[in-house]
């Protein structure tokens, strides 16, 4: 996906919002500002499908030598899909972030929680602070 | 220190911001927390050699005709019976057995001074703790305490490539000095005090020099370092360094509610024949002590953090102290303090981590330790 076209929250997830069978579909992942800043991530603690997630609350961990990390959902729905792929290719985070480094999938539920991202240029603007 | 107050900045503060390095508040200090990876910066470290400037940690000069005795009313380690060029690892405690720091104490060969003076290498975070305590306790004695911090600089370069370095910059025979070692040498045309000592459980050495000759002696030795493989290195590898070699960190394995015995520091106590503060406190430690600090290993990817509980079974057995993913051995570590019943290697053990619990066994310490 294009970083460009994508939604962002102040907390450094990334959103693309997709109809799918007349329900709004989210993909969220971890910005590629996020990961540089997080570096030698060693687990991360998918959420489970089924899982009902808040926006703007942690539904999901990443480990690094360091410290851990909360990831939160940037909008309010279920949880329908994660990608089971990362635990064991922790890397594809930092090497495609916007693609196949997708965390998770949300059925959104409440579209307020979108009101509140920001695009693209705002969350540079953010980072660059 | 408050937080309105400055950061102290070392010499070497714009090269680390020159070159990448994350500025972070240590104990009062802005100091690199890493360059790049911390992966990278502790392999690099095991393999080759890594720079750290540890110009932070606070430097004493303990000089008159009763330093030899004044130090060794204070510390737990022998100061009197020292030779010349010995340093040595000892701790200072209170009149209860807490630790108020760990310390390196140097016979440091400085000039003409007959016999040598001595010097202290303090943790940044305890510096005022301790340039007040010895101050608070040379009453009658004929002594004097200079801080010197700020007027030198002090770099380690650690690791297997770091003494074949080192030797390369200066005339002096560095690969026959001996380890706990050090004296006044050239090092890059300048002259430095440089010891066979450090934090990383690899060999290597500390250098210590005026602050405003370290910055072109630091670029030669980094140019040096890069064609082997190292790199400088910050404060977080240096955390994962010591980790990986069972060695304490102030603040977190040791603190003033914690004596020598309970911390496994038997080696750094002399208790013969010799009287200092502390000595009663610790001696009855050794008889009665209830808990001991251990290394943890762990199969799963969940990395324990400072205060996560401990447990053997539905006991709670102790509190994780230090934890890290270790980058030699690609699991997670950690150490903390355990109940002297559940303290065996060996043993089978849950950590606490964020409300789930995670299977961990007691290993000996240190987790790494160097080929010979």
């Amino acid at each position: 996906m294009n970083p460009e076209e994508l939604s962002y929250a102040k907390t450094h997830e990334w959103v693309a919002v997709a109809e799918q069978d007349g329900a709004k579909i989210a993909t969220v992942g971890i910005s590629a500002f996020a990961v540089e800043a997080l570096t030698d991530l060693v687990y991360i603690d998918l959420p489970k499908v089924g899982q009902q997630v808040e926006a703007e609350q942690p539904f999901c961990e990443v480990e690094s030598v360091k410290a851990v990390s909360d990831i939160y959902s940037p909008v309010a729905g279920r949880v329908i899909a994660v990608n089971d792929t990362l635990p064991d290719a922790l890397e594809t985070l930092g090497s495609d972030p916007y693609g196949s480094g997708w965390i998770a999938k949300i059925k959104i539920s409440d579209e307020a929680g979108l009101a509140n991202l920001l695009d693209y240029a705002a969350y540079q603007k953010q980072c660059a602070e | 220190m408050s937080t309105t107050e400055p950061l102290l900045k070392t010499p070497l503060h714009d090269w680390h911001v020159a070159h990448g390095g994350r500025m972070v508040d240590f104990a009062g200090w802005s100091m690199p927390v890493q360059y790049s990876s911390i992966v990278e910066e502790h392999l690099a470290t095991r393999q080759a050699v890594g720079l750290f400037d540890i110009s932070h940690m606070g430097r004493l000069l303990i000089d008159g005709p009763d330093s030899s005795a004044f130090l060794d009313s204070l510390l737990t380690r022998k100061i009197v019976d020292m030779r010349p060029h010995q340093i040595r690892y000892s701790l200072v405690c209170n009149e209860t057995g807490g630790i108020l720091d760990d310390v390196l104490a140097y016979r440091a060969v400085l000039g003409d001074d007959d016999p040598p003076g001595l010097a202290l290498v303090v943790n940044a975070s305890n510096r005022a703790k301790i340039v007040a305590w010895l101050e608070s306790h040379a009453g009658g004695h004929s002594v004097e305490v200079r801080d010197k911090t700020i007027d030198y600089a002090m770099i380690a370069l650690q690791g297997p490539k770091a003494i074949e370095i080192l030797d390369s910059f200066t005339p002096f025979e560095l690969t026959s000095m001996r380890y706990y070692t050090g004296q006044l040498m050239e090092v890059a045309g300048v002259e430095c005090f440089v010891s066979r000592t450090g934090y990383t459980g690899e060999d290597g050495g500390e250098l210590i020099c005026d602050a405003d000759k370290i910055v072109g002696i630091w670029q030669q030795l980094i140019d040096a370092a890069e064609r082997v493989g190292g790199r400088a290195v910050g404060l977080a590898a240096r955390d994962t360094l010591r980790l990986e070699a069972g060695m304490p960190l102030y603040g977190h394995e040791l603190s003033d509610q914690i004596n020598p015995v309970e911390a496994g520091l038997d080696f750094a106590i002399n208790l013969r024949d010799r009287e200092f503060i502390g000595k009663q406190a610790i001696e009855a430690a050794g008889k009665t002590n209830q808990t001991v600090r251990v290394g943890l290993q762990l199969e799963d990817r969940r990395v324990p953090r400072e205060s996560c509980s401990i447990w053997r079974g539905e006991e709670p057995v102790g509190t994780v102290t230090s934890g890290t993913f270790s980058p030699t051995f690609d699991q997670p570590i950690a150490m903390g303090y355990v109940k002297s019943t559940a303290a065996a290697a060996g043993t089978s053990l849950d950590i606490d981590i964020r409300g789930k619990q995670y299977p961990a066994k007691v290993v000996p310490l240190p987790f790494y330790e160097r080929g010979k």
